[in-house]
């Protein structure tokens, strides 16, 4: 299979065919940012050369004061979110995989439940909650949502790789004195490196992504998120597509440089060889 | 350096006990080697010694000193375990100086110790190497250096050479031999494998099904195993039983008397039934032998060769026979057994004295 030469142009033309699919609409955004409003819609395929280019997007995007305001909000909330949700979910599944106790079987799947049941069902008492708590319109809010959103996922990944670790190299980090904790994040955390990149990638583009639980839970001007000020140039009558445009391909600039952060840890992970070889 | 007391220890898992009631001490630099078939118990009396699992009931002392309720870390053992459990982001120096940089010790001792082990070991040019640069074998080292960095009372070695290719496995059972004679300690050593035990023990515990089935050196056991299960695993190719019945205190194997079945046991328990071990080396093929049956199997190994025997009611017996001889599969061979090694046992397996 692997020598034949035809099996992998097929499989690789489908890889490309795929990868264009996948492609195009994000080519399309990066090609018409750099148009202005009429040349998009005179001419959405075209490159944007000669009389049709134009920066006047961008320049909006940066004119506008609050953007670097939108951008620190969703960088804190996703990065607090994602330590949240890798730390807390390998500690759960550490927990749920090395030590026996009573109802570790119920408590593994009662939290796991969550990867069934949308946390969007749950929003109209997650909004009261936070009206009690007065936690409406802060970051902590977002904070506490998508920590809760990613975890079951997160857990789950982390629980099928931790039974697949040897127990030997926990026992021997325990003979050689090092308490649970320290056992957790010098031995365990260092052996998961690939599975935490993998779940980081995971979850943190949804938390990104999002514009649901920003637009409910904190639409206060201090508190927006990226995804919720692109809307400021979407209006009522008119909408400035080229600023749209601009603010999204800025917006895919830190998820793509995370990305790529995570994935060569990935790559890293996979190489490295663990306990045997 | 120290001795273990083990005493009245039991453990259940759940309400499955695995450890029956027991009692052994291994005295001040002995080797001791835990051996029967998987799921005996003896990987869990290790980890009991170890302190990674809990005693139901019955204590541990090393060196006299009560451990039973210290963690792993405070009772002066160190293990070794199969997998060799190296952690695979450090590199050889930092997986043998973990435990006492991470005990406080300074730095020009961890240093110290640690070269002096590595030097023991042969394990200088890998010192920058992770695990996965390693071979088996040096992984191997590097887990016993681990261990001996730690200058512990009790060496806990959990079945060290199971995942090593025959040739190393044979190798690295010299060098832990040596490390014993070198290093003196009082030391467990873990093993489904008789041959390991024969060649490395001081001392033998054979356990089945969580009971201590016979404690001796490997000599003992092998001359005088107390009952049919030791003598079975104890040696290699297995020891030979052959069913007889009793009459008149001989017992009686196709219609000829084979043995005398020592007369003061048959008045005290009347057997009516015996076994009859016979070591595979303890048979003689001889052209007026008093047995006969036919060849099944010939196994040549080159310095020796093994026969197995059909006999005429079709029990089998292996026999060792002479490395330059030839036989034929089918052929009839005719030998004698040397009366005075043969083993008898009863039939709940207990061995019945010698007189």
């Amino acid at each position: 299979m692997r020598n034949n030469p035809l099996s992998s142009i097929a499989i690789h033309s489908v890889l490309i065919l795929y990868s264009l699919l996948a492609l195009f609409p994000l080519v399309l955004i990066a090609i018409n940012s750099f148009k202005s409003k009429k040349g998009i819609f005179r001419d959405p395929m075209a490159l944007p050369l000669g009389d049709l280019y134009s920066s006047k997007g961008y320049q909006s995007v940066l004119a506008n004061g609050d953007f670097p305001l939108y951008f620190g909000n969703s960088l804190i909330v996703t990065l607090i979110s994602l330590v949240f949700i890798l730390l807390l979910g390998a500690m759960a599944a550490h927990a749920l995989t090395e030590f026996r106790f009573k109802g570790n079987g119920l408590l593994g799947l009662y939290l796991i439940l969550g990867i069934m049941v949308p946390i969007r069902l749950g929003t109209v008492a997650l909004l009261e909650l936070f009206v009690k708590l007065g936690l409406t319109n802060t970051l902590t809010a977002l904070v506490l949502v998508y920590t809760a959103q990613g975890l079951p996922i997160a857990i789950f990944i982390f629980t099928e790789f931790l039974k697949s670790v040897s127990g030997e190299i926990k026992d021997s980090a325990r003979i050689d004195g090092l308490s649970e904790y320290r056992i957790f994040f010098e031995v365990v955390l260092p052996l998961i490196r690939p599975v935490i990149a993998t779940v980081a990638v995971f979850s943190m583009i949804p938390i990104w992504n999002d514009l649901w639980f920003p637009l409910i839970l904190s639409p206060g001007e201090g508190t927006r998120t990226v995804t919720l000020g692109i809307q400021q140039f979407i209006g009522q009558y008119t909408v400035n597509w080229s600023a749209v445009l601009a603010a999204l391909s800025v917006a895919i600039m830190p998820v793509l440089v995370m990305y790529v952060i995570f994935s060569k840890q990935l790559i890293r992970g996979i190489t490295a060889g663990a306990v045997k070889g | 350096m120290a001795t273990l007391d083990i005493n009245n220890v039991v453990k259940q898992f759940g309400k499955v006990e695995v450890i029956h009631d027991t009692s052994l001490s291994v005295k001040d630099g002995e080797l001791m080697v835990f051996v029967g078939p998987s799921g005996c118990g003896k990987s869990t009396m290790l980890r009991m010694i170890a302190g990674l699992e809990e005693l139901t009931a019955g204590e541990i002392k090393i060196g006299g000193k009560k451990v039973d309720r210290l963690p792993p870390a405070k009772r002066g053992i160190a293990m070794v375990f199969q997998s060799y459990a190296l952690y695979p982001h450090k590199d050889v120096r930092g997986n043998l100086g973990f435990a006492l940089r991470h005990a406080g010790m300074p730095k020009a001792e961890v240093t110290q110790r640690v070269d002096a082990a590595a030097d023991i070991l042969g394990l200088g040019p890998l010192m920058e190497r992770r695990p996965s640069e390693l071979s088996g074998g040096q992984r191997q080292r590097v887990a016993i250096g681990r261990a001996i960095v730690r200058e512990p009372e009790v060496f806990l070695f959990d079945e060290p050479l199971s995942n090593l290719d025959a040739a190393l496995r044979v190798h690295m059972r010299v060098e832990i031999l040596k490390l014993h004679q070198r290093l003196k300690s009082t030391m467990i050593y873990v093993t489904h494998d008789q041959v390991e035990a024969m060649t490395l023990a001081d001392r033998i515990v054979v356990f089945r099904d969580g009971c201590v089935e016979q404690i001796g050196t490997p000599l003992e056991l092998y001359r005088n195993p107390a009952n049919k299960f030791v003598a079975g695993f104890i040696g290699s190719p297995a020891m030979n039983f052959i069913d007889a019945d009793v009459i008149n205190g001989n017992a009686i194997h196709a219609s000829e008397a084979i043995a005398s079945v020592p007369s003061s046991s048959t008045k005290d328990a009347n057997y009516t039934k015996v076994s009859i071990g016979i070591r595979p080396e303890d048979i003689q093929i001889q052209a007026n032998g008093k047995w006969s049956g036919t060849v099944e199997v010939y196994e040549h190994l080159g310095g020796e060769a093994y026969l197995h025997v059909l006999l005429v009611d079709k029990q089998t017996v292996v026999a060792r026979a002479d490395a330059d001889s030839h036989y034929r599969i089918g052929e009839t061979v005719r030998f004698n057994v040397v009366q005075s090694k043969l083993h008898m046992f009863a039939e709940d397996g207990k061995a019945i004295p010698k007189t």
